[in-house]
């Protein structure tokens, strides 16, 4: 009764319906991740140079604008600048949106968001906004069907990463520049770099190794206008032993070198693919799978789609029940397909009715996009996202928005919008209560019978 | 009159506390407010957790440390000079506007304490633990609800609904199984009584929806959505005026403190009514860099925030002690960067007319290399959780063993340091 087809398309997809060119299974999934990016074909981003320029113009209307007085020409013209900033991430997220509506490599889609929390960068500043949000595309898109290796070395060395892990502030000590100028280490990016995004917190990793890391990594730095910068007269001399291994020479490679050892490491393997088996399929996954899909890694040389092959074959994959609960954003995604908004409806939207619409829900529903609380970024289990105020805003945009912006076409009738967001997964509601489809009849208007479908339990997990 | 209470807070609040909201705002976060059971009695506790690991060194100054200026050449004496307590110690000139609770023996610290998390200096592991409250002898994943929580779970005669949260994060320290109110005063709601009967249908047999559900549609009628969105309108305009002077995505001083102050008015509102004790988190904590100018408006906060909860709570502030933990210190010495790193010792503030103040409490273990922890850190020579545990039960009559293993497992209070007056 229930299309296992469908299953898959709620856990590793972005819900239905199976559009054409859709896999309708596992294999079919991991094939399209083999081929080319569907969703950036259909929608494809703005080049990195253009976010690099847009940054360096207003790092240098900030510089002029400080200690000017107040409504003073140079204070309203970084205004501007900022405001297009702003603008060019709201971009990013659209397309973000657009694609996961449009394209059949949903299963990609979930990837590049999955990387893209997994390397979480924090924009300090206004101004680093859009470069903040190009990394999806930039950096972390390029390689979630490749090589993890490829994918740390692309997420580390792009400019948002190293603003928001400080690494402009990280001079070697003993380095030319450090001893003209008294400077010295900072140890945040390697400190993330071994806990969160490889070996895992508490994986037998010293301080010590962190702060050889850190030695290591100093030179690297962003340029604006033109992204990662290394500075040889930053470069703490000497060789440095990270976790026994020891690394020297000149400029990046032994910096690309440590990220390839930290990549296949063990630890860094099992960290991997439990917070993919936790992202995809429960907030308490089977530790045998985790160990055989960390073994499928390790036997590829970092290569990741044997691992997500185990993980997508499991038995356990497309057979329900449906526990963990959609993050706001799958959430969104997943109701604008069920009631047949297209990727193009979403780029048309102006900035209110986008921001009204789109991008405040999504931060009070709790996932202010791409803003996480911390560079670990967001939590995975069902009850961080299912409380009282996230829940009462589903229930709220599911109300009310779907019938403002269907203002024109008209509002599909609930029934079709079971059909198409629900499928076969209706009949995994449970319990005793009435049926979904005989609640729904019982709506006093249709809006309201929309909601009752979006709010519902079945349509909020995965 | 409770409810009209609250939505006045919602009201005040939309101006300043969610001004920020539609980029998550960075400094305040949940107020968590417990009342209940005569067993309470009539002390209040606030309890403050410094999101980020407060340098302690900088905050309380070891100037009487001979080893002091030489690990902190740029940081020793940073905004001038401190206010003198002791002989030893001195506060960093941005708390020394809490001179006159120093004097009326209402303001006390603890130096060198730490949460029982050593070694991997990750923040969300050690605010897990100090908000958790559990020992690393136990697994994070069997252990998962907060210490004031579980305290609200022994106190006899604690009735049902005991405390509710405001803001958009989540503070765990009441994430137990005592029925507790958490949202954000945000989203927009409106039902009709047909369409919330179905929902209640729809959610009735899954239990996580069922829960969140019947309080999500309760906060319905409270939510004044006009207010509320033509607040976030002005706020992000004013957002957008005023850049140029900030550092990260710091709001300005100025609306920070307003903001502080609304925080502060309302749990002292709470408190002066039937609340007994109230939680929240302040962020900005984390100085890597440039140390100076990053930690002296955090501080300043918390100087502002702790006499305007004394200026409000009236003569409830003779029974009140406030708390402020946080999750581990900083390095003993400065960084490159003009900041420091995560460390291990830190330093706790506690203020409130209940305490016996006018002290600085610990062990000093002294800047040795040798003396150091890791030959890095300032060594904790006491367990933050103690000196909590300690004011509760001098608050709440709590049992030692009853905090020892119900509220703090894993925890050896030690000797009664008799904090009360």
């Amino acid at each position: 009764m229930i299309d296992p087809a469908e299953i898959a398309a709620f856990r590793f997809g972005t819900g239905l319906p199976l559009g054409q060119g859709a896999p309708r299974n596992p294999r079919a999934m991991l094939a399209l991740l083999a081929g080319l990016d569907a969703g950036l074909a259909l929608w494809p981003a703005p080049p990195p140079q253009e976010v690099l320029d847009l940054h360096a113009r207003c790092a240098a209307g900030r510089r002029l604008a400080r200690g000017t007085p107040p409504r003073s020409a140079e204070r309203k013209a970084f205004v501007l600048l900022v405001k297009e900033v702003l603008a060019q991430q709201t971009l990013f997220l659209k397309l973000q949106i657009a694609r996961a509506i449009d394209s059949p490599d949903g299963f990609r889609e979930r990837l590049v968001r999955f990387w893209g929390d997994h390397f979480t960068t924090l924009a300090r500043l206004r101004d680093h906004r859009g470069l903040t949000a190009s990394r999806f595309d930039h950096a972390i898109r390029p390689h979630v069907g490749g090589r993890f290796i490829d994918l740390l070395q692309a997420a580390e060395l792009h400019p948002s990463m190293l603003l928001a892990l400080d690494q402009m502030a990280s001079v070697g000590p003993n380095s030319r520049i450090g001893q003209r100028k008294g400077l010295g280490l900072n140890e945040n990016l390697a400190r993330e770099m071994m806990e969160l995004h490889t070996l895992g917190v508490g994986t037998g990793y010293s301080q010590d190794d962190v702060r050889q890391l850190a030695e290591l990594l100093t030179g690297l730095g962003v340029r604006e206008g033109e992204g990662l910068a290394f500075t040889p007269g930053r470069v703490e001399p000497g060789a440095e032993i990270v976790l026994g291994q020891s690394y020297a020479g000149e400029g990046l490679a032994p910096i690309l070198q440590v990220m390839a050892d930290l990549a296949r490491r063990p630890e860094t393997a099992r960290h991997l693919a439990r917070k993919l088996a936790v992202h995809f399929l429960s907030d308490t996954p089977d530790e045998g799978l985790v160990d055989r899909m960390a073994t499928a890694y390790l036997d590829a040389d970092t290569a990741m789609r044997p691992m997500l092959r185990v993980l997508l074959t499991d038995p356990s994959a497309l057979r329900p029940p449906l526990r963990k609960a959609r993050q706001p954003f799958d959430f969104l995604v997943a109701s604008l397909r069920a009631l047949g908004v297209t990727g193009a409806e979403v780029m048309a939207l102006g900035p209110k009715p986008f921001r009204r619409m789109i991008r405040e829900p999504l931060a009070v529903m709790g996932q202010d996009w791409d803003a996480p609380r911390g560079p670990d970024g967001w939590p995975e289990n069902a009850e961080s996202w299912i409380t009282p105020q996230g829940l009462a805003a589903r229930i709220g945009w599911a109300m009310d928005v779907p019938g403002r912006l269907r203002r024109e076409t008209g509002l599909p009738p609930a029934e079709q919008v079971l059909a198409q967001g629900l499928g076969t997964l209706t009949a995994t509601q449970g319990g005793d209560g009435l049926p979904l489809p005989a609640l729904i009849r019982r709506a006093e208007t249709p809006r309201e019978a929309v909601g009752i479908v979006l709010a519902s339990p079945v349509f909020n997990r995965r | 009159m409770a409810d009209l209470t609250r939505r006045l807070f919602l009201r005040g609040a939309a101006a300043g506390v969610l001004g920020c909201s539609a980029a998550a705002h960075p400094w305040l976060t949940t107020v968590t407010l417990a009342q209940g059971a005569p067993g309470f009695g009539d002390h209040r506790l606030v309890v403050v957790i410094l999101r980020g690991a407060m340098d302690g060194m900088d905050a309380l100054r070891p100037v009487g440390d001979p080893l002091f200026a030489a690990l902190r050449p740029n940081l020793a004496q940073s905004g001038g000079p401190g206010l003198p307590l002791d002989g030893f110690f001195e506060l960093h000139p941005r708390l020394a506007g809490l001179a006159p609770l120093w004097t009326a023996e209402e303001l006390a610290f603890v130096h060198a304490t730490s949460t029982p998390y050593r070694n991997k200096r990750s923040h969300f592991d050690g605010q897990d633990i100090l908000e958790a409250g559990t020992g690393l002898d136990v697994p994070q994943t069997e252990v998962r609800d907060g210490w004031l929580n579980r305290m609200l779970q022994v106190v006899p005669g604690m009735q049902a609904e005991t405390a509710y949260a405001i803001g958009r994060e989540a503070l765990p320290l009441l994430a137990g199984g005592a029925p507790v109110r958490s949202w954000v005063p945000e989203q927009r709601l409106a039902l009709s009584p047909q369409a919330r009967l179905l929902l209640e249908q729809v959610y009735h047999d899954d239990d996580l929806f069922r829960e969140a559900a019947t309080e999500a549609m309760d906060l319905a009628d409270e939510m004044q959505m006009e207010d509320l969105a033509k607040a976030l309108m002005q706020a992000e305009e004013t957002d957008m005026a005023a850049p140029v002077t900030g550092m990260m995505t710091a709001p300005a001083p100025g609306r920070r403190l307003a903001d502080l102050d609304r925080l502060a008015g309302f749990a002292a509102d709470r408190l002066r009514g039937e609340s007994r004790i109230a939680a929240f988190s302040i962020s900005g904590w984390d100085t890597h860099r440039k140390q100076a100018a990053a930690l002296a408006p955090s501080l300043s906060g918390l100087e502002h925030l702790l006499l305007k909860l004394r200026a409000d709570l009236g003569t409830v502030w003779d029974r009140t002690a406030v708390l402020c933990m946080t999750e581990f210190g900083r390095t003993a010495a400065e960084n490159g960067s003009q900041g420091t790193d995560h460390g291990t010792g830190g330093a706790m503030v506690m203020a409130g007319g209940a305490l016996r103040g006018g002290r600085v409490l610990g062990n000093w273990p002294g800047l040795e290399e040798a003396a150091l922890f890791d030959r890095r850190d300032l060594m904790p020579t006491s367990d933050v959780r103690a000196w909590a545990a300690w004011v509760m039960r001098a608050m709440f009559g709590l049992d030692r063993a009853v905090l020892e293993s119900a509220v703090f497992p894993g925890l050896q209070m030690g000797d009664d340091p008799r904090l009360l007056r």
